[in-house]
């Protein structure tokens, strides 16, 4: 007969009589922002771990259903995941090009694609870093940050923002790439690939961080499937799929670059650490994209289809990008009118959180800090 | 497998509870009866020739005639084939089966349609709220949806 | 109060009234509730990082509230998270001092109008002192409150009970 408690937790669970409850808050250093995680331990071992979110619930499909512009919407798709604001931009308006059947420029898209792929190396930046700081490693977040600082310089000669830049709209950019900025990303490239080097030779095959992260937080593919994870935590547990080789969108087919997945060289297939190491070497894969795309930007006009009015037919698209942390949905409903009538955010996030709860059971609160990190998760994303 | 394919053959095992359809739209869909959606989606999932494993997104909408509806964007990682689902219930008595024992990843997006549409999902392993506090009054996403003046004190509207 | 280090050039003893050295000790180190909500937290983080660096103005982020003196809430205050930091306020021991940064804490920002979740301000619920505005707000934007809050703390006057107590 197993003694259980009347304190139940919250999700009705009863309590044994060795266990106990503990809340990691949502004011925490390690929870990458306002996620609480309610934590059923017995001893030093978690049982469960049920996480509660909602902290940062900013209303996104609300808003955009009382915008009187479909443009409107993009600043409040920028601010989802604030990490990849170009890759959220660029979801968007791809889901209502689609609707409108546009077609943008080839200038466009290939700017598209790098800056996609600049924002990709950044947010896979600060992944690494504060991966590292909650791992105890101090230096790698500040190498980072610093290495961010570069791209985010890049951002700001072209569109004046650090941060979120509502930059890609609906039928073409806010602005141009200014002169000067193909020498500059060149030059970022070629400083760029030793840093990963250093990075690898400080964080990634350390032993206390292999230590720490391999073997823990094992996901194993059929479950990544069936819980429809996306991103580095699928490709880490051996799954070749990634969006922009598989349901192509932009010009991703005219460049040369790899799918990196997870092998288990560590450790398990698809714990930590190979989710980590298919981050870093994304990394390279990204400059190598920026490198092939810097070299063949064709001339045009970035605001020739841009359109006046944006009142597309009534009906429903739901389209899919790649972002640094998987794959993000847009499904925009529209009823003819200049409003769209429902966007829903399909955020990769969220939807890689709720494996969670599986791929923690047995391990221990320093492991819980680990697995958190892998995930990589932004709140604005998971509470949209 | 095209949609008219996959529509034969839904048909074919569940006759009645396939209700209407839109193959011709950019992305076709299929409607199912509400309280059928978890056998359908089982099937869907287990058969050879189908093997949608990925629920891409499910998400609940307020229509124009005011019913409420769930829709499923599902995907095969095998045979590379898409199918839009959808489920149409009554405003005031909105009650779908629950697809969370079919993929794991419907029991968060399920949860999220509750609080922002106030629909239940009949066999959901645990059905509150998620993203707005237990005591909200109201689901947000509805299109008759009035903002509170106060919550636990704290004026809400600017 | 002039700068100390001409004062120990004439002699080993310097003069002042307690509440200027309480004041000085105060301001230069201020130390951080690490408190990053949501965009505005990366700026914050971006200023800690090397490039900007807050660390030389002695700010520091500390985990727990009991060891801060200094609030900055750097992100959209949700209804859900409004009760929370109210506590975390209340946990904070004097003296205290909030820097609300980025225009979603001052006001509620971008969704102001159909936020039916998002508190319209930070200052509904706990004492503000000084309002960085942006969004998100530069790194230097955000050193530029804290001067602006060690100005204050350099004005305050310790004799008189604070409104905040």
């Amino acid at each position: 007969m197993i003694d259980t408690l009347p304190i139940k937790t919250s999700t009705g669970r009863p309590l044994r009589k060795e266990e106990m409850v503990i809340n990691m808050g949502p004011q925490h250093p390690s929870t990458h922002g306002v996620l609480r995680l309610e934590v059923v331990l017995d001893g030093e071992i978690v049982v469960d771990v049920i996480p509660h979110m909602g902290y940062l619930h900013r209303c996104f499909e609300k808003h955009s259903e009382h915008m009187t512009n479909y443009q409107q919407v993009i600043p409040y798709a920028d601010r989802m995941d604030y990490l990849a604001s170009m890759n959220n931009d660029w979801g968007y308006a791809l889901a209502v090009e689609r609707l409108l059947k546009i077609e943008v420029p080839p200038r466009v898209e290939y700017i598209r694609v790098i800056m996609a792929e600049l924002q990709r190396i950044a947010s896979h930046l600060i992944a690494v870093g504060t991966y590292g700081i909650d791992m105890g490693a101090f230096t790698p977040f500040l190498w980072c940050f610093r290495d961010r600082e570069r791209i985010l310089d890049l951002f700001e000669m072209t569109c004046g923002a650090r941060l979120l830049y509502n930059y890609i709209w609906v039928g073409g950019l806010s602005h141009d790439i200014p002169p000067g900025f193909v020498d500059k990303a060149k030059a970022f490239c070629k400083y760029f690939l030793p840093n990963i080097k250093e990075l690898n030779d400080l964080l990634t095959y350390n032993t206390i961080f292999v230590k720490r992260t391999a073997d823990i937080g094992v996901l194993p593919a059929d479950v990544a499937i069936n819980y429809a994870c996306s991103g580095p935590m699928l490709r880490g547990s051996g799954v070749s799929f990634d969006l922009r080789r598989d349901d192509p969108y932009g010009v991703y087919d005219k460049f040369e670059w790899n799918v990196e997945v997870g092998k288990g060289e560590m450790g398990t297939l698809g714990d930590c650490w190979d989710r980590y190491i298919v981050r870093v070497r994304e990394m390279e894969q990204s400059v190598k994209i920026i490198e092939q795309a810097l070299a063949a930007i064709p001339e045009g006009d970035v605001q020739s289809a841009l359109p006046k009015r944006i009142r597309p037919d009534a009906g429903e698209i739901y389209v899919r990008t790649e972002t640094p942390r998987g794959e993000l949905g847009f499904y925009v409903i529209s009823d003819g009118s200049a409003t769209p009538y429902r966007v829903k955010a399909r955020a990769p996030a969220f939807v890689n959180l709720s494996v969670m709860s599986e791929i923690s059971r047995g391990c221990m609160i320093a492991d819980l800090v680990a697995i958190v990190g892998s995930v990589d998760i932004v709140l604005g994303e998971v509470d949209r | 497998m095209t949609p008219q394919e996959i529509l034969d053959q839904l048909r074919a095992n569940f006759g009645e509870a396939i209700l209407e359809s839109k193959l011709d739209a950019p992305q076709p869909w299929i409607s199912v009866a509400p309280n059928r959606t978890k056998d359908i989606c089982f099937f869907l999932r287990d058969t050879a020739s189908l093997q949608f494993d990925y629920l891409m997104c499910l998400s609940s909408v307020d229509n124009k005639d005011k019913q409420l509806s769930v829709v499923y964007h599902v995907w095969s990682t095998t045979q590379k084939h898409k199918i839009v689902l959808k489920a149409f219930c009554p405003r005031d008595n909105a009650h779908i089966q629950s697809v969370s024992s079919v993929w794991g990843t419907a029991d968060w997006h399920e949860r999220e349609a509750f609080d922002m549409m106030g629909i239940v999902f009949d066999e959901h392993p645990d059905l509150r709220r998620i993203l707005c506090p237990d005591d909200y009054p109201g689901n947000p996403l509805r299109k008759d949806f009035k903002v509170p003046e106060f919550y636990q004190g704290i004026k809400v509207p600017y | 109060m002039g700068l100390l280090d001409k004062q120990f050039n004439n002699s080993n003893v310097i003069l002042t009234s307690v509440e200027d050295l309480l004041k000085w000790a105060r301001l230069s180190s201020l130390f951080q509730m690490q408190f990053g909500l949501a965009c505005c937290a990366i700026e914050m983080m971006a200023a800690s990082a090397s490039n900007f660096d807050i660390m030389r103005f002695g700010v520091i982020p500390r985990a727990t509230p009991r060891q801060t003196d200094l609030m900055i809430v750097a992100g959209t205050v949700t209804l859900k998270m409004a009760t929370r930091i109210k506590r975390l306020y209340d946990q904070m021991s004097e003296p205290r001092y909030v820097i609300s940064m980025g225009s979603c804490s001052n006001c509620g920002g971008p969704y102001w109008e159909h936020g039916y979740h998002v508190l319209k301000g930070v200052d509904r619920v706990i004492p503000v002192d000084v309002y960085v505005p942006g969004c998100p707000p530069r790194p230097e934007a955000l050193l530029e409150g804290i001067i602006k809050l060690q100005e204050k703390i350099r004005n305050e006057t310790l004799v008189k009970k604070s409104a905040y107590a």
